[in-house]
């Protein structure tokens, strides 16, 4: 494997929920803090992606912020090409510019009052790529983003509002790349696409990774999109990372009873006659997280060590994985 | 063959506008058997839950069903007047809706919004209504049923939510539900649980289902047949194996292949260039030939009715008889 690009090593962030001052004295409530993710910690070698899987509120797209600084870490530090990115206060534009990010909702995250060619040419702008070169030179790289993701050159002159959601996207993907960063965050880049587009989607970012060697780190809750665009996967349960493996070794034997869970619960279209059981219980209120490990109130093989002890991620048969059942060999 | 608990035919419904009418659904034809699940699919904006709308009557203006009929156990019910409709929804035809937040009044308690609808239709008193809630709470597998029953929807999570509006479904005992998006707000695991739940109960209860969907899989494990939408039209039926395993029309084809499979190594995912149609754009001929990749001349010159293919009805000149292509 090649030198790791990105290393993160015992990253949390915390959010003060609390209700306000006077609110807590009259109702004698204590503050309240959401560990909204706690010690996590993976290393993305250069040209790989390592996606992050789990459920609403797993604490992923916490992770992809607390990635590219949008939000500063509680504890831990994240290591971007050997240099630590996350020592407290603004990061040098020399790191950001080689970091960047692609959100969710392509309706949300483009200004619908600027045009197509200043929403993709405000990075290069902003860190100076083209100054002293001009406008022209500036349009010219606009042309040529928009090229590289599918669209043309004259959508440049045209708003946000003019394009599909898939096209939205692509914008995003253009602008993204703009400054030529050699690591992308995709927070659930495809989750609000239909599968058609979808698909347009991932193979362009799959042309993109090859043509670029660029590094992803992905974010989605679905499993299928995740086997398909990943080289290693992460499985998030409640802030923390529980199983984190290879794709191939994660996909045909998972470790942890809630990777197993995910995978069963994933809709057969094969329809191979594979019985779906469906998982007892939901996802615990993250305010007040059961205590051991967070998961043993829905797993079938907790036990009185589950619910007291919290499992660290422990290296076992070549992938790491947080569980005491596996640990101790009981499943 | 029993006959149809729900038939719709040449189902058409526009929405007026200042720069003329869109027709939003055009020749839309099926027909629901009792007990029977029905899947609909497509993507967004082919028409799906606009004709579960128009099914229970609540297609919003100036939405309107501009011609065909729909008829549920025989009588007529697309021109019903509002009181008329309004019985029947609940107690003929039951809702349930994608986001189980917006469907819930986060004023009452669900108590107060599952009894309200239990007298509504069915002559019972307000303490043989609560047994029934309780009942119908327990039944969708919520726990502690008599103490959830006096809470908010804001005490609930999505899935729990999601399982009070099934229940809110079932309280008037239809004979056909009508799901749009059930479980497409609802993470995966829950979803299970909800698909799981909802099947179980429609065979306990013997109603039918229409379930609308972009989810191929929630169809595959759900549904007897299938219908796939596309810019406002069926443009297959069948079904469901036939329609996952050999779809006859190129747009299921290249649907079904632009979802990542689970169990496949792909490099590339097959992808559908282009996107739908504007509903002011829809293209002559097949509406789906700009991004068809087996497009030949016929697809633009004629649009193309549903005619038997395989063991599907595919809306495609790919399989019309050699003879009707010559003419």
């Amino acid at each position: 494997m090649s030198a790791a690009l990105v290393e993160v090593d015992g990253l949390a962030k915390t959010f003060d929920v609390s209700l306000p001052w006077l609110n807590r004295v009259a109702e004698r409530k204590p503050r309240q803090f959401v560990h909204a993710v706690d010690d996590v910690g993976f290393t993305i070698g250069r040209g790989r992606t390592l996606a992050l899987v789990g459920e609403s509120g797993c604490g992923k797209s916490t992770v992809a912020r607390l990635l590219v600084g949008l939000y500063a870490p509680t504890r831990g530090r994240v290591v971007f090409d050997g240099v630590v990115a996350s020592a407290g206060g603004a990061r040098p534009a020399s790191i950001r510019r080689r970091m960047q990010m692609i959100f969710q909702d392509p309706y949300a995250s483009l200004n619908p009052r600027w045009k197509v060619k200043d929403i993709v040419a405000e990075p290069l702008r902003e860190h100076g790529f083209a100054a002293g070169e001009g406008q022209r030179r500036i349009a010219d790289r606009v042309g040529e983003l928009l090229v590289s993701v599918g669209l043309t050159d004259a959508d440049a002159d045209k708003f946000p509002h003019q394009f599909s959601g898939g096209q939205r996207q692509r914008v995003s993907i253009a602008r993204a790349l703009a400054t030529q960063p050699e690591f992308l965050v995709c927070d659930e880049p495809t989750s609000a696409l239909d599968v058609s587009v979808q698909a347009q989607v991932l193979n362009i970012m799959k042309d993109l990774q090859v043509r670029h060697g660029l590094t992803y780190l992905f974010i989605s809750h679905n499993l299928a999109v995740v086997r398909h665009v990943s080289d290693e996967v992460g499985v998030m349960y409640l802030g923390r990372i529980v199983e984190l493996a290879d794709k191939a070794l994660l996909f045909s034997r998972p470790r942890h009873p809630y990777t197993r869970m995910l995978l069963d619960a994933i809709p057969d279209i094969h329809m191979s006659g594979r019985s779906r059981t469906p998982v007892q219980g939901e996802v615990p209120n993250p305010l007040n997280p059961p205590s051991g490990c967070s998961f043993n109130p829905r797993c079938p093989h907790a036990n009185e060590r589950c619910r007291i002890e919290r499992p660290k991620l422990l290296a076992i048969d070549g992938v790491r994985v947080a569980c005491h059942a596996v640990e101790e060999r009981r499943v | 063959m029993p006959a149809p608990l729900l038939e719709v035919s040449n189902l058409r419904v526009e929405f007026p506008g200042r720069r003329g009418t869109l027709v939003a659904l055009d020749d839309i034809s099926f027909s629901i058997l009792p007990g029977e699940v029905l899947g609909v699919v497509g993507e967004s904006g082919a028409g799906k839950s606009l004709t579960g709308a128009a099914i229970i009557g609540l297609l919003d203006p100036p939405g309107r069903i501009a011609g065909g009929e729909i008829r549920f156990d025989g009588r007529r019910i697309d021109n019903l007047p509002y009181d008329e409709m309004r019985r029947m929804r609940g107690r003929s035809i039951g809702a349930i809706f994608q986001d189980p937040l917006t469907s819930l009044d986060p004023l009452y308690t669900v108590g107060q919004q599952l009894v309200e609808t239990i007298q509504t239709h069915l002559p019972l008193s307000g303490a043989e209504a609560r047994l029934r809630a309780i009942r119908l709470l327990r039944e969708t597998g919520i726990p502690a049923a008599e103490e959830r029953l006096d809470q908010y929807p804001h005490q609930f999570s999505g899935g729990m939510r999601q399982r009070v509006v099934i229940a809110l479904a079932l309280a008037g005992e239809p004979r056909l539900i009508v799901a749009d998006e059930p479980t497409t707000a609802l993470d995966v695991s829950i979803q299970a649980q909800i698909i799981s739940l909802l099947k179980r109960l429609c065979k306990e209860h013997g109603a039918a289902v229409m379930l609308v969907t972009h989810d191929m899989g929630v169809i595959a494990e759900t549904c007897d047949r299938v219908a796939v939408m596309y810019a406002g039209r069926i443009v297959e039926m069948g079904p469901v194996e036939a329609v996952i395993h050999s779809p006859a029309h190129p747009y299921t084809a290249g649907l079904m292949g632009s979802i990542p499979a689970m169990d496949e190594e792909r490099d590339r995912l097959l992808q559908i260039d282009g996107a739908m149609p504007r509903l002011n754009a829809i293209p002559a001929g097949c509406a789906f030939n700009p991004r068809c990749p087996r497009a030949f001349a016929p697809c633009f010159a004629q649009r193309p009715e549903l005619m038997a293919a395989g063991s599907t009805r595919a809306a495609c000149w790919l399989h019309a008889p050699p003879l009707q292509v010559a003419a």
